[in-house]
């Protein structure tokens, strides 16, 4: 039997509107998260699925159910836009989310592996969009975290840059396993990166099917990948 | 530039002076020999020494009260409905109101002094920095809770940096208005500072005098502004400079 890291149960969340209607983004959505998996949520856009994410990290607390966090350990997130403080270095930024006595040496390793170690005194606002998310993706991996919840971080990046960073995700993953939930509307981006896959039906979001993927990410080459994003296509109504 | 304005302005003055020749309008060089006279007796130093003081305490109190209330009826929209229509109010009332009313009910001692300085500053302070504390950007403060960011760690780190162009801000008009009232509450409670003394020469129908210390308290005040507030600016202001990918 393989471990949860996060159970899901959540009978809905509605959002009173300023006109008086009621709008209802989530309903029924029920599943779980087993530990160090890779989860993508696919769906149409403004199905629900960011508003999903924030009950997750706890940021929407008004839905009805319950969301279980399975286990000890810190939760990170990567959001769309990489919200680096812009009056801090990427290095301050990164250690920001440590403990003050955290002398953590893992760091140099990670400046290493992201290609960051040239900026680290560097301001956020001299930072191309894709080194942002690069110090994004340090300041998540740093903490070691039990649970990552990824908010479609590599969208508009130029896919040779989405490309390099998803490779640089998947190294950072197998070498710090954690449960990764990620929000995607790119079907290719999930072919690459997913063993399972969510697919969402439009607002209000409920879970239409489930796709586990057998071959690890590794050993996925482009027609394999092609092939999954299509299965993945087709289920997405 | 600006150096050659100023002796341009000098110049006029010297002409004007010259011109009208009688004692309401005294010439550079003699306001000038008034400040000697006045720094070699001990004096001058001295009254500008209170003054400055008064100018400190007043502000500090004012920045200190006036941004906490700030920044709570910026966070809060209920109090802030609330306290709203005291802030016109106080904004309202004159400050020389303020000044006779504080030595009324609490009597010609520094307390009441510095406090009327104050009371005059806290409404603009509050009203700056609840503008401030409205334009946080929440999207900071989702990264700060999903990181688990401490009370310290959040207000150093993610609050207080945002609201650093509305200090800024409050700083600059606060000064200026602050060392212009404190000199009315000397010259009506007060036996000793600038004010005092421009009442004094005032009595005495002593212009050069009069301008020797409004001159050296402009003096004082530019140091202020050019030593210790822009370097300051500049160096909170670092991340900015530094744009270009």
């Amino acid at each position: 039997m393989v471990d949860s890291a996060l159970v899901v149960d959540v009978k809905g969340r509605t959002f009173a509107l300023q006109d008086g209607d009621v709008l209802q983004a989530v309903d029924q959505l029920n599943f779980t998260l087993p530990a160090h998996s890779f989860t993508c949520v696919v769906g149409p856009s403004g199905c629900g699925k960011t508003t999903l994410l924030r009950m997750i990290l706890g940021l929407d607390t008004g839905f009805e159910g319950r969301i279980e966090h399975i286990g000890e350990g810190a939760v990170a997130a990567v959001f769309q836009e990489p919200r680096l403080l812009p009056w801090r270095t990427v290095e301050q930024n990164i250690r920001l989310v440590l403990a003050d006595d955290n002398q953590d040496e893992s760091l140099d390793e990670l400046f290493e592996v992201l290609g960051l170690q040239d900026m680290r005194s560097f301001y956020p606002n001299q930072l191309s969009l894709g080194l942002a998310r690069r110090a994004a993706l340090a300041r998540a991996f740093v903490l070691k975290p039990a649970l990552l919840i990824l908010d479609e971080p590599f969208v508009s990046l130029d896919k040779s840059t989405a490309q390099r960073l998803h490779t640089l995700l998947l190294k950072l993953w197998h070498a710090h396993p954690t449960t990764i939930l990620m929000v995607t509307h790119d079907m290719s981006e999930a072919a690459v990166l997913a063993d399972r896959v969510l697919v969402f039906s439009d607002r209000p979001a409920r879970l239409v099917d489930e796709i586990v993927i057998d071959p690890p990410q590794s050993q996925r080459d482009a027609t394999m990948q092609l092939a999954i994003a299509q299965r993945i296509q087709r289920t997405v109504v | 530039m600006s150096v050659g304005s100023l002796c341009v302005f000098v110049l006029l003055w010297s002409v004007l002076a010259r011109w009208l020749n009688d004692n309401t309008l005294p010439a550079p060089a003699v306001v000038w020999h008034s400040m000697q006279v006045e720094w070699r007796s001990g004096e001058l130093t001295y009254h500008l020494g209170m003054t400055l003081l008064r100018v400190a305490a007043a502000f500090l109190v004012a920045m200190s009260v006036g941004s906490a209330i700030g920044i709570w009826l910026g966070m809060q929209p209920l109090a802030n409905r609330i306290v709203d229509p005291w802030l016109i109010l106080l904004l309202n009332i004159p400050a020389l109101v303020i000044i006779v009313l504080s030595y009324i009910w609490f009597g010609l001692n520094e307390a009441a002094a510095v406090g009327a300085v104050a009371l005059n500053k806290i409404p603009n302070v509050v009203i700056t920095l609840r503008e401030g504390a409205r334009s946080l950007n929440p999207e900071y403060s989702e990264m700060a809770a999903v990181y688990r960011f401490g009370f310290y760690k959040r207000l150093r780190h993610v609050v207080l940096p945002q609201l650093q162009p509305f200090f800024a801000a409050a700083t600059r008009s606060g000064i200026s208005l602050i060392w212009k009232i404190v000199l009315i509450v000397e010259l009506l409670g007060r036996s000793n500072g600038v004010g005092f003394q421009i009442h004094l020469y005032f009595q005495l129908f002593d212009v050069a005098t009069i301008l020797a210390y409004t001159f050296a308290f402009i003096g004082v005040m530019l140091f202020v502004e050019y030593a210790v507030l822009q370097p300051l600016d500049k160096r909170t202001n670092r991340w900015r400079a530094s744009h270009g990918r």
